[in-house]
């Protein structure tokens, strides 16, 4: 044990709120992972994957490019770089539809796949055990992995911060508490042995020497699998079985229900000591840096009821959705909504023309029976969402304050501390869209904050402005003042010097006449 | 109806219609017991109740202009017409069960809104404001009839109570907490009046011995009800335990203090509306608080309010009063008890970090 860094401290074990949504993940779960998908006519390879800055291109169109070759650079310090998924030429560099529920075009790299899917050179195994721990989250950052679970954050980022930090404990998020998603019970199911390398690479790029990896209990081939896996490193790497409850996987419940140790608010989870991934994290971690393999791709689940052979597929990165979806059998017409991510969380895509990125964990074709059609009614106060919630909050204040457009009394009830996990919106019997009010007022707020942003530099430029007119008429007032001055004092000296020469003459000319 | 555009896209709900059913459900047992022992006035009076609740819903709503059928079918209004049944005699005239669902639906919800926003429970409104305004037709108890029905009035005297006849002395009683304040505002002391009363707590319980409204006579069915209802998760433990927590150890305290005043915790639980109000009059959501630690408070201030009611106040059953007051409180309970935010102290300031470098 540890000695606990914050004052409040809690029991492990203790869960707030929470929903149990109907899991739906038996069909999916049962399949193994497909990796033989076709490599689709184009690959669209969006520059922009990750949380921070796009990457930028260092690829010519019509240069040809090797499976793992870098085609665009990370830039800045919280940025991720970019590598071809298979080889093939570069068809072009244009703007297309983003995976956004907007589908609005972003900056993407078109490849065109030659077929042979050729590695580049100098991709050996190694042993990762031999490297430093600074090279460990550089070769991380190179090789642009990000976090899998969906947040897209880049790795090398959170593995130094971590090393700023002393970091106790390294969890390992295999919670997959988002009905329908399978993808990381399937990889910790096939992949268990690679994924706990990937954690033992990881404690040492953070020099840590304890890590727990929580799964939800409605995943018992998963924990049977991933304990098989740590039983060598029993003493520093332990399983935990988590209840299976939504939304176990947001970092900070499990963190709590683990350590009993909350974040304070605008904190991160290094400053109490511990850093979160999630196992597919782990596992592209693993790839990166024994196999020397960029993430190049991703498991993605392809679900839902208008899907008829739902499966986890391993895909490479920029493979349209729809090719996912079709080679799942998808079924348009009985497509209600088609959603990114979980349906308690994901966002709804106007259409599946959209590439997959690294953040991409699901692609979900509802069908009409499986997206609840709704009209809200009246608040009764019931209070549900306050029981659901997990982060402790009000949302029905909330939602009523957002109503009358009293969006500073939101905030005053917390609405920056939402975590959007839609447990309220779950429960509530008058089936109100809590977390769309929610989302509205915090676009608007974040509007707001830019509109007052915009006019306080407007304001600010125009007293300067303001100030520098003055400061000018002034220099002007006091140098024509001093040109006055000036010319008066030079009058003055010319009359005192013309007096003075008509004393002189006077007297000279009185001398003359006294002589 | 529209599929669900933003997240969550599945929802658990129920919806509002679910929630009253169960509840009127949870309240049947009770009121089947009610309804046997107190004969046919009281079966017309009940539908009257219902009947204008529902009657004065659909007004209020066509009125406002708000869809008439799809706001009924919530049930609520049938819901509250059935709790202001439960408040008032049995043998009350038509005229009031009328009156209660116009107070009720009208001034006690409609006027603020309609469902969701009235500040105090309607059920209760109503039974106090008949209470004051009509204290002798508000007052007037009928004995409950034997379990066979023999000595209840027949069908066609039944509807001369019913459209307001006076009733005959022999039919009329006092309720149980009614005649023990009036025996003891006489100077006498418990035991005096334990000697000539046939009080028992088993009959009290079952509710087929004294008179009272609807409401008060079966503790038993009221709290197999309740119990079902903690159990479908309508209502939560919080404010039934508190409150009934509250009222027991305030009047056992008392009775052990003061022997000769106080009946103690079992009279105190068992008569009256206690067990009504601890599971479906305080539990309403829309006039209770909705935080946890808010609600443990608000029950609490119930049960105290009953308790010091019954005890020191002018009417002998002080449920819809109690009620009615916390109500009031809520919206400063609310305020002032929120829950505490993950990562920050309940006065949402951040969590400090000990030993912080």
């Amino acid at each position: 044990m540890w000695k606990p860094y914050l004052s409040l401290m809690f029991k492990p074990g203790t869960i707030r709120g929470g929903v149990h949504p109907e899991p739906r993940k038996e069909a999916t779960a049962k399949e193994a992972i497909e990796t033989a998908f076709p490599l689709p006519p184009m690959l669209y390879l969006a520059l922009q994957q990750h949380v921070g800055k796009p990457a930028e291109p260092v690829v010519r169109v019509g240069d040809r490019v090797l499976k793992g070759q870098l085609i665009a650079a990370g830039q800045g310090h919280v940025s991720a770089p970019l590598h071809a998924p298979t080889s093939g030429i570069v068809y072009d560099i244009m703007d297309y539809p983003s995976a956004h529920p907007s589908a609005l075009p972003t900056p993407t790299i078109l490849l065109e796949p030659d077929g042979l899917d050729e590695w580049r050179d100098g991709i050996h195994e190694i042993d990762p055990y031999s490297l430093s721990a600074e090279a460990i989250g550089t070769l991380v950052g190179m090789a642009g992995v990000v976090g899998m679970g969906g947040a897209a954050f880049p790795s090398r980022v959170k593995l130094n911060l971590g090393r700023q930090r002393r970091i106790e404990t390294l969890i390992i998020n295999g919670g997959e508490c988002e009905p329908y998603l399978t993808c990381d019970d399937r990889l910790m199911r096939e992949r268990s042995e690679a994924i706990v390398d990937g954690i033992r690479i990881m404690m040492r790029g953070l020099e840590c020497r304890r890590s727990i990896i929580g799964i939800e209990d409605n995943k018992s081939d998963a924990i049977a699998a991933i304990e098989r896996a740590v039983a060598p490193w029993a003493d520093r790497i332990a399983v935990a079985v988590l209840p299976s409850l939504y939304p176990m996987g947001w970092d900070r419940q499990m963190i709590r229900y683990l350590t009993g140790l909350e974040i304070p608010a605008g904190g991160r989870a290094t400053d109490i000591g511990v850093l979160m991934h999630n196992v597919g994290t782990a596992y592209a971690v693993q790839q990166a840096i024994r196999y020397q393999k960029p993430l190049i791709g991703r498991v993605i689940t392809i679900g839902g009821g208008a899907v008829e052979r739902p499966r986890n597929v391993e895909a490479p990165l920029g493979t349209p959705l729809s090719a996912l979806l079709e080679f799942c059998g998808y079924r348009p017409d009985r497509k209600a909504r088609l959603v990114m991510g979980g349906p308690m969380m994901g966002e709804a895509l106007p259409h599946a023309n959209v590439p997959l990125v690294k953040g991409t964990s699901g692609i979900l074709a509802l069908s009409a029976d499986e997206v609840a059609a709704t009209e809200a009614k009246s608040c009764i106060r019931c209070s549900r969402c306050v029981t659901a919630c997990p982060v402790g909050l009000l949302p029905l204040e909330m939602m009523s304050r957002i109503r009358a457009g009293q969006l500073e009394a939101a905030l005053k009830f917390g609405l920056k501390d939402c975590i959007n996990c839609g447990s309220c919106a779950y429960v509530c019997p008058s089936e109100i869209p809590l977390v769309h009010y929610f989302k509205y007022a915090n676009g608007e707020l974040m509007a707001q904050q830019q509109a007052k942003h915009k006019s306080e530099q407007t304001r600010k430029l125009a007293e300067e402005r303001q100030a520098r007119m003055d400061r000018i008429r002034q220099e002007a007032a006091a140098q024509a003042a001093a040109r006055k001055a000036q010319a008066l004092a030079q009058a003055e000296a010319r009359k005192a010097a013309k007096a003075a020469q008509t004393a002189r003459s006077a007297e000279s000319q009185s001398v003359e006449e006294a002589t | 109806m529209k599929p669900l555009l933003s997240a969550p896209f599945k929802t658990a709900s129920d919806g509002h219609g679910v929630i009253m059913d169960k509840v009127m459900l949870a309240l049947t047992p009770a009121t089947a017991i009610g309804l046997f022992i107190f004969g046919w006035p009281a079966l017309f009076l009940f539908s009257i109740t219902l009947v204008s609740a529902f009657g004065w819903e659909a007004l209020c709503l066509r009125v406002a202009g708000k869809p008439v059928r799809a706001t009924l079918a919530d049930h609520s209004a049938l819901l509250t017409g059935w709790l202001v049944a439960l408040s008032l005699p049995p043998w009350a005239p038509w005229w009031i069960g009328v009156l209660g669902g116009f107070i009720a639906i009208v001034v006690g919800k409609q006027v603020y809104g309609g469902l969701g926003q009235n500040l105090f429970n309607p059920a209760m409104l109503a039974r106090v404001a008949l209470l004051v305004s009509f204290p002798l037709e508000m007052t007037a108890w009928p004995i409950p009839g034997t379990p066979i029905g023999s000595s209840l009035p027949g069908l066609g005297e039944s509807w001369g109570i019913f459209l307001g006849q006076p009733i005959a002395d022999g039919y009329t009683g006092a309720t149980s907490i009614g005649y023990l304040k009036t025996e003891l505002s006489r100077g006498k002391l418990l035991p005096a009046i334990a000697d000539e009363w046939d009080y028992s707590l088993w009959a009290d319980l079952a509710g087929f011995l004294r008179g009272g409204s609807l409401g008060e006579t079966s503790a038993i069915a009221l709290l197999l009800g309740g119990l079902w209802l903690l159990r479908e998760k309508v209502i939560t433990w919080e404010v039934p335990s508190s409150l009934l927590l509250t009222v027991a150890l305030l009047a056992g305290a008392a009775g052990i203090l003061d022997p000769m005043h106080q009946p103690g915790l079992w009279f105190h639980l068992s008569s009256g509306g206690v067990v009504l109000l601890a599971f479906f009059i305080a539990t309403d959501y829309v006039t209770s608080p909705n935080s946890r630690m808010g609600q443990i408070v608000f029950g609490a201030g119930c049960g105290a309010l009953v308790f010091i009611i019954r005890s020191w106040g002018a009417y002998p059953e002080g449920v819809a009063f109690a009620v009615l007051l916390m109500n009031s409180l809520t919206p400063l309970i609310d305020h002032y008890i929120q829950p505490r935010i993950y990562g920050r102290d309940f006065k949402g300031h951040p969590l400090e970090l000990e030993g912080k470098p």
